[in-house]
């Protein structure tokens, strides 16, 4: 049986691993191969890699760093943030990462999905979706839940599932941040619309957050970022956790 | 010195990263002579088996793959090229391995592709040498291969079961991905290094 994944999300920049701190701005929290090498030997089955970097030097910098990354760890990795093109996937992939995530650019322009799937295979291509909910409907924003689009939810989900998405990584606008749980109802609705496996990302404060969306939400895997880079949750404490509420986990 | 044979079969930088990290010689090559010189070699491959196997046949190895007879490692669509056949195309492949690839059938709660850890059981080889039964290595492929004589390990997809790795002489395939695979990737590796 497949394993369901424990994946640690690190936003890079400037070759920092960064965290957004209620009303303090922007965090460093260590070195981006240092913490991802320590991440894969605790036992995280994956990891994702944002770079927010806003700047074209940024950028440069970031595919430096994914070649130390993918030199450094002897797990999947998944790079994502600003690709816009097959050049950007192409040059992601060339240096070492095993898949890349798109957002906005694929709401921009879906055809990018197809391309990037035709050309490298669906399982190096995982599509995010940050959506909110207004008046009852979830509908997907960019630029970190400030714009919104009129693509809904469930529907750009399964759009994105036929264009040649390998996953999809949602992550609940409304969840991020609030330690409160994620989007159970949600990501269950998910799983029995995709054949694709979802990872659910935003609302982790508690293991048992993270049991209740990989069973009652049946997500694939759980993503989340404070609680591992604060040391909150160490992961090899979560997996054995999961193990002994019954979650098939990789010890 | 291990040969990567070098057929344009998609992304080989992980394959590359993980003998880096073991501190093995390599060289990616489609030279005939370095191939058959070579201590070990592998046959990696990532995508469609059919156009894998077009792009082996364009390179002219496939007759000097068959005859080598230092170690040889196929991983993933590698692996596949060295069966009968694949559905995938359908194509012809090696035969190496005395079994088909087939796709893995629809079924409820095992999504395909199976991509992800999954336990890999029945281990038979000097290849698993101190890989506990049981132990979790990194899948992505929606075909796989079938149990046959030649199978050493075996892996649960839903109610499928499959040949996770198969030996026929000094041929050896996976079809995990040991360079992603952490610890028990490097661990099944640094055994092949060792054969």
């Amino acid at each position: 049986m497949v394993a369901k994944r424990i994946i640690p999300c690190l936003d890079v920049k400037n070759g920092q691993v960064v965290k957004g701190i209620n009303f303090e701005g922007l965090r460093e929290v260590g070195d981006a191969v240092e913490m991802g090498v320590r991440y894969a030997r605790d036992g995280a089955d994956e990891l994702v890699y944002l770079d927010i970097s806003a700047t074209r030097e940024g950028r440069g910098t970031f595919a430096a760093l994914v070649e130390q990354i993918a030199l450094g760890i002897d797990i999947p990795f998944t790079v994502g943030g600003g690709i816009g093109s097959l050049d950007d996937a192409a040059r992601l992939l060339d240096a070492g990462a095993d898949k890349i995530s798109v957002n906005s650019a694929a709401l921009a322009r879906p055809q990018l999905i197809g391309e990037i799937a035709r050309k490298y295979g669906s399982q190096f291509v995982v599509l995010a979706i940050d959506a909110k909910e207004v008046d009852g409907r979830w509908l997907c924003t960019t630029h970190g839940g400030t714009r919104f689009t009129e693509r809904e939810l469930f529907d750009w989900a399964r759009e994105g599932q036929e264009r040649g998405a390998g996953e999809i990584l949602f992550t609940s606008m409304d969840h991020d941040g609030t330690r409160a749980g994620y989007a159970c109802e949600l990501y269950a609705r998910l799983d029995s619309l995709l054949s694709i496996p979802v990872i659910a990302s935003g609302g982790a404060g508690s293991v048992q957050d993270i049991v209740d969306v990989l069973t009652r939400g049946r997500a694939s895997a759980a993503l989340a970022a404070s609680i591992f880079h604060f040391g909150e949750i160490p992961v090899p404490q979560l997996k054995s956790a999961l193990a002994a509420a019954g979650v098939p986990v990789r010890l | 010195m291990i040969a990567i044979i070098d057929y344009e079969a998609g992304n080989i930088c992980s394959v590359k990263n993980a003998l880096k990290r073991l501190g093995a010689v390599y060289e990616l090559t489609a030279d005939p002579a370095v191939i058959r010189a070579a201590d070990k070699v592998i046959l990696p491959g990532v995508g469609n088996a059919a156009e894998a196997m077009a792009s082996l046949e364009k390179t002219g190895l496939t007759g000097l793959i068959k005859s080598l007879r230092q170690p040889v490692l196929g991983i993933c669509v590698g692996l596949q090229l060295m069966c009968r056949s694949s559905e995938e195309g359908p194509v012809g492949c090696l035969s190496l391995f005395d079994c088909r690839v087939r796709r893995f059938p629809e079924q409820p709660g095992a999504k395909v592709p199976h991509m992800g850890w999954n336990g890999i059981g029945n281990l038979d080889s000097k290849l698993f040498k101190e890989v506990p039964e049981g132990s979790y290595v990194y899948f992505v492929h929606s075909y796989c291969p079938d149990l046959c004589p030649d199978t050493i390990a075996t892996c649960r997809h839903g109610d499928v079961l499959f040949s996770a790795a198969l030996r026929w002489e000094n041929f050896y395939g996976t079809q995990f991905h040991p360079e992603k695979s952490g610890g028990v990737g490097a661990q099944i590796l640094q055994n092949f290094l060792a054969l």
